[in-house]
C-alpha cells in the first residue's frame, strides 16, 4: 500500500494510504480523545471529541474519519481545540440525565473519564432534564436512555460484528434514541441473539447486564476483540 | 497573614460532603490553628457574618430558603466554592426536574399523598418549611460561583488540595481524576 508522509503535532509521520488521522496518530503514539470511535468497527464520526486542526482547512475535522493526505500539517492539541471538545461534553451532558453518583457505570465509564481528563470541572449549559425511560424488558441486559450519548457503538457491533442488526436509531436531533428491531421492548426482540456485544462496546451506562449496580458495570472489551482480531487477522486468540 | 475567614453551608444535600469534611482527620487540627470557621452546620452560628473569605457550597438550590441563603452568602464573601456533586451538578435532587417543569408540586403528592400510609396531606407551615422551588438549580445557575470541587462526596484528599491551596493564597486547581464526579 502506498505511504504517505506528514506531520502531527510537529512530528513526521508515514502512514498507509486509506488509514484515517487517528490510524497515523495513534501509530506515532500521539493520543487524540475520542469517544464513538471504538477499534474493530467501522468509523461514523457520531461524537465529534476527536476534532483535529488541519492547516489549510478553516473547520475542524474529525480524526476518526478523515484520510491521511500527503504533505497533511494536522495539530491534535490547541487552546481551539480543547475548547470545543469541552463545549462538546458539556453538551453531552446537559443533553441527558447525568447522575454519576448513581449510575451503574460510575468509575468505569469513558464519558466520566474523558470529562475530568480534559478538565471540565461544571456544565456551563443549562441542563434539559429530559423524561427518557428504561428498558428492563430484556432477560440478561438493560437500556438506560438517560445515559445514552447516542454514539451508535452498540448499533454498529449489533450489526457487523454480531449481525443481528436488532439495535438501531429511531427520530431525529435530540429526540433521536436507540431502539430494538422496530422500536419495540427489547425482551420482545425477535433478532437479538443475546451475545452482549452492545453491552460491552457501549462507553456509558446505558447499557448494562442486570444486576449491577451502582459502579458495577465493567466491561470487557476482550471479548471484542477476540471476533475482531479472529476477523481480520484470522488467529483464534483470546 | 490574617487568618482565612471560612465558611460552610448545608443546602440540598445529604451532608455527605461535610462528613468528608470531617474525614480530613489529623488535617482539621492543622487547619484550626490557621483559619477562623465562622458559619457552619458543625458550629453554632445563626447569622451568616459579614466578610467572609470563603465558603464551601454543599448541597444543590431546591427551595427558597437555599435560593435566599446563598445570595446572601454571595453578597457578603469573596470566594465561593461548589462543595460536591450536588453544588456543582444539581445530582441526585435534581432528579425530580425529569418530572418537567413546575413539579414541585406533583413531587409533594407523590411523597405526601399518594405514597402516604397514615395522614396523607402535603405539609404547609409559612415562615418554618420553606416552599421548593420548581426546578431544582446546581449553585452557579443562582449566583456567581469562583471554583468548583466535585465528588459524591469529594475525598478528603480532594478537599485537603483545595483548602491547602486557598490557604497558601493560591487560585484553586484541581486536574485528572481529582475532577471526577459520583
Ligand atoms: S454514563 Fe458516565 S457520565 Fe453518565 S452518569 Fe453514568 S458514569 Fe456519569
Ligand atoms: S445482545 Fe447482541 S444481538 Fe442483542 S442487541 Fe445487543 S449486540 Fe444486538
Ligand atoms: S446505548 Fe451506549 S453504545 Fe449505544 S448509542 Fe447509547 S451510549 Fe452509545
Ligand atoms: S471519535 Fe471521532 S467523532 Fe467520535
Amino acid at each position: 500500500m502506498a505511504a504517505k508522509t506528514l506531520t502531527i503535532d510537529g512530528k513526521q509521520i508515514s502512514a498507509d494510504q486509506g488509514a484515517t488521522i487517528l490510524d497515523a496518530a495513534t501509530d506515532a503514539g500521539i493520543t487524540i480523545p475520542t469517544l464513538c470511535h471504538l477499534d474493530g468497527v467501522y468509523d461514523v464520526g457520531a461524537c465529534r471529541l476527536c476534532l483535529v486542526e488541519v492547516a489549510g482547512i478553516n473547520k475542524l475535522l474529525p480524526a476518526c474519519t478523515t484520510r491521511v493526505h500527503e504533505g497533511m500539517v494536522i495539530k491534535t492539541d490547541s487552546e481551539r481545540l480543547r475548547k470545543y471538545r469541552r463545549m462538546t461534553l458539556e453538551l453531552l451532558f446537559a443533553e441527558r440525565n447525568h447522575v454519576c453518583a448513581v449510575c451503574v457505570a460510575n468509575g468505569h465509564c469513558e464519558l466520566q473519564s474523558l470529562a475530568y481528563s480534559l478538565g471540565m470541572d461544571h456544565v456551563r449549559y443549562d441542563y434539559r432534564f429530559p423524561k427518557w425511560g428504561v428498558d428492563n424488558t430484556h432477560t440478561l441486559f438493560g437500556m438506560d436512555h438517560n445515559r445514552c450519548i447516542l454514539c451508535m457503538r452498540c448499533v454498529r457491533v449489533c450489526w457487523h460484528i454480531e449481525g443481528a442488526g436488532t439495535k438501531n436509531v429511531s427520530g431525529r436531533g435530540s429526540g433521536s434514541q436507540i431502539i430494538s428491531d422496530l422500536n419495540q421492548p427489547w425482551g420482545t426482540s425477535d433478532t437479538c441473539t443475546r451475545c452482549g456485544k452492545c453491552v460491552m462496546a457501549c462507553p456509558t451506562g446505558a447499557l448494562f447486564a442486570k444486576g449491577a449496580t451502582v459502579s458495577e458495570m465493567e466491561r470487557d472489551r476482550t471479548r471484542l476483540e477476540f471476533i475482531v482480531t479472529a476477523r481480520e487477522k484470522k488467529q483464534w486468540i483470546a | 497573614m490574617d487568618r482565612l475567614r471560612v465558611a460552610t453551608v448545608w443546602l440540598g444535600g445529604c451532608s455527605g460532603c461535610h462528613m468528608s469534611f470531617l474525614d480530613l482527620d489529623e488535617f482539621l487540627i492543622d487547619l484550626a490553628g490557621m483559619i477562623d470557621l465562622v458559619y457552619s452546620p458543625v458550629i453554632d452560628v445563626k447569622e451568616y457574618p459579614e466578610e467572609v473569605d470563603v465558603c464551601l457550597i454543599e448541597g444543590a438550590v431546591c427551595n427558597e430558603d437555599n435560593l435566599e441563603i446563598l445570595r446572601r452568602i454571595r453578597a457578603r464573601t469573596r470566594l465561593l466554592v461548589s462543595f460536591g456533586d450536588c453544588a456543582v451538578t444539581a445530582n441526585v435532587p435534581a432528579i425530580r426536574n425529569q418530572l418537567g417543569l413546575r413539579n414541585d408540586e406533583s413531587v409533594l403528592q407523590r411523597a405526601y399523598v399518594e405514597g402516604a400510609q397514615s395522614n396523607p396531606g402535603v405539609p404547609r407551615e409559612p415562615g418554618i418549611v420553606p416552599p421548593l422551588l420548581p426546578q431544582v438549580l446546581p449553585a452557579h445557575q443562582a449566583v456567581h460561583i469562583d471554583y468548583f470541587l466535585p465528588g459524591c462526596p469529594p475525598p478528603a484528599d480532594r478537599i485537603r488540595t483545595v483548602l491547602s491551596q486557598l490557604l497558601r493564597g493560591e487560585e484553586p486547581h484541581l486536574e485528572g481524576e481529582q475532577l471526577k464526579f459520583g
